[in-house]
């Protein structure tokens, strides 16, 4: 029988904070998202005290610091680099390997002969990443990729204890399956579990009982491949190349509302050409670029949420095409009398940067007559690397400089001047 | 003369490395005495870093370790896969602070400083010392 595990950090963004400060160990922990809107991440201290996912910072502040919480504006940058470290980790001890977010990858099991060795490996990859990272991960193992997500939970659940569970006997996935509630399974949902209760599927279990044909009559392919899952038939494989990004968005909450198109348009200018950056390190060009603003849900004033795109005729990764058509995006979706607090740019429609489809009409409507640079791109690319800000008319500068919150961290290993200290 | 034909070679069906034997050998002029010696460069990060994605950089504060020639201000190289010896210099976090220490194991567990001025470390009863990773090398600048 072929294993496979799924190694997952815990509470990684939280975990993070903790490995150059000792002092924190236990203390409870929240990281908010960009902009200190709401919380991203808890430790588990801060999971016990009732701090639930996604809510507002500002709902809880005042209580859970009260309490002696701490609480850290989010630092990808730290993040990031944990992460490829831990990847990298991980990518020795495997043949196989899926990166699938910042903080989860299968592994294949292949080499083991036996499957009673892989409790064993899961304890050794798991003290070798927190010896040589610093961060804690709990690993699941099972035959399909689904039930390594069970076991993962398990492992979870199992507090206090190796931080690692195996599903390969028969008898153990039963087990593991009677105790876990249908809409826990990885792609299954609570929108699907009211519609399974109906046909007195409660448990995991349940679900891996029912008739194949009556799934797939019922829901769809993609759920009985999660049933085929349970019953450990492997029906998703490890994938190891990276798809390439279908889209790309950046989006960012507001510190101060915004009500006028004036202000609006220099932070969706930041937002294009950032997107843009991250559109050519990632070798694509797109065909679409969309403009999202919103008003604020936590707040009692009238809702607006507007959205509108700019479709070019020839795919492009040159900042200033992308900036007109957020421009345009941005006039097409903006309507007065709202109070804005949120806004972002998507950039979709992508093709390879290779293929080059020379449109007969070269964007010449609408004034976006423009002649391409690649080398332009490039090295306004490298002196942004090099920390040498250079940005365009329509950019609103002032928010370039690193907002280096009180609450943000030090980049701890990807910055000269914010290495940790020892005495 | 005869001729035998023995088959078709595509450029597709050449190593890659082929190909630079005949970019060399193109441009006119003495080719170059040193394009056999393909060196690459001295690299600092290989010399001085054994397992990266283990080693993490630290900055030290204080004048505690200078008789090991570490100074203040060095940036320590600390590469938490090895394991901790007795007489390994380690960052280990005392407290909640980190501090870069001899680590003496016997007779008594304590953190050494190299610094006559400093006093050495015992670690009491019930006081938690975790060591970080083993310091491999310290940069002193000068400049």
């Amino acid at each position: 029988m072929n294993l496979l595990a799924l190694v997952d950090c815990d509470n990684f963004y939280a975990s993070c904070e903790r490995v150059f400060r000792p002092d924190l160990k236990k203390i409870p922990i929240v990281v908010l998202s960009n902009n200190d809107g709401c919380v991203i991440a808890r430790s588990k201290e801060a999971k016990s005290m009732g701090i639930g996912m996604g809510v507002p910072w500002f709902k809880i502040k005042r209580a859970y610091l009260a309490q002696g919480g701490r609480v850290f504006s989010s630092n990808f940058a730290l993040y990031g680099d944990l992460s490829n470290r831990v990847m990298h980790v991980l990518s020795g001890m495997s043949q196989s390997m899926e990166i699938y977010s910042i903080d989860e990858a299968f592994l294949g099991l292949h080499h083991l002969q036996d499957p009673r060795d892989a409790y064993a490996f899961g304890i050794h990859c798991r003290s070798t990443v927190h010896q040589w990272v610093g961060v804690p991960v709990r690993i699941g193992i099972a035959p399909t990729k689904t039930l390594a997500k069970v076991a993962s939970h398990i492992a979870k659940k199992r507090n206090g204890g190796t931080g690692v569970a195996c599903l390969h006997t028969a008898g153990q996935i039963k087990r593991a399956l009677r105790d876990i509630p249908a809409h826990e399974v990885w792609g299954v949902g609570r929108q699907l579990s009211s519609q399974l209760n109906e046909l007195g599927v409660i448990s995991a279990f349940d679900l891996s009982e029912v008739d194949i044909s009556l799934i797939r009559k019922k829901f769809s392919v993609v759920l009985e491949r999660t049933v085929r899952e349970l019953r450990g038939e492997p029906c998703l494989e490890i994938q190891e190349k990276n798809a390439p990004k279908k889209q790309i968005i950046v989006s960012r909450s507001f510190k101060t509302r915004i009500n006028n198109q004036e202000e609006l348009k220099p932070l969706i200018s930041n937002f294009a050409a950032r997107a843009a950056e991250k559109l050519r390190n990632e070798k694509q060009k797109c065909s679409k670029v969309s403009v999202l603003i919103a008003t604020s849900p936590f707040e009692k004033t009238s809702q607006y949420r507007g959205f509108a795109s700019f479709q070019f005729s020839t795919p492009t990764n040159d900042t200033r095409s992308i900036l007109l058509g957020a421009t345009k995006a941005l006039n097409d979706s903006f309507k007065g009398n709202y109070i804005y607090a949120k806004a972002g740019v998507l950039l979709s429609s992508f093709s390879c940067q290779e293929v080059e489809q020379q449109s007969l009409f070269q964007d010449m409507r609408d004034g976006l007559l423009l002649q391409p640079s690649a080398e332009l791109m490039q090295c306004i690319d490298l002196l942004n690397q090099e920390q040498q800000q250079i940005y365009f008319a329509s950019q609103h500068p002032e928010s370039f400089a690193r907002v280096q919150t009180k609450m943000m961290s030090p980049r701890y290993t990807t910055n000269w001047h914010e290495l940790p200290t020892a005495s | 003369m005869i001729i035998h034909y023995l088959g078709t070679i595509s450029a597709d069906d050449l190593p890659a490395a082929f190909i630079r034997f005949f970019a060399d050998s193109v441009s006119v002029g003495f080719p170059s005495p040193a394009g056999d010696y393909l060196d690459s460069p001295i690299d600092l990060n290989k010399y001085l870093i054994k397992n990266n994605v283990a080693t993490f950089l630290v900055r030290v504060s204080g004048q505690s370790m200078i008789d090991a020639n570490i100074a203040d201000q060095a940036i320590l190289i600390v590469d938490r896969s090895l394991k901790p010896k007795h007489g390994s210099i380690v960052v280990a976090s005392l407290d909640g602070d980190f501090v870069c220490k001899r680590l003496q194991l016997k007779p008594r567990l304590c953190l050494l400083p190299e610094n006559p001025a400093y006093e050495p470390i015992y670690i009491q009863h019930g006081q938690e010392l975790d060591i970080m990773g083993t310091v491999t090398a310290a940069i002193n600048q000068f400049k």
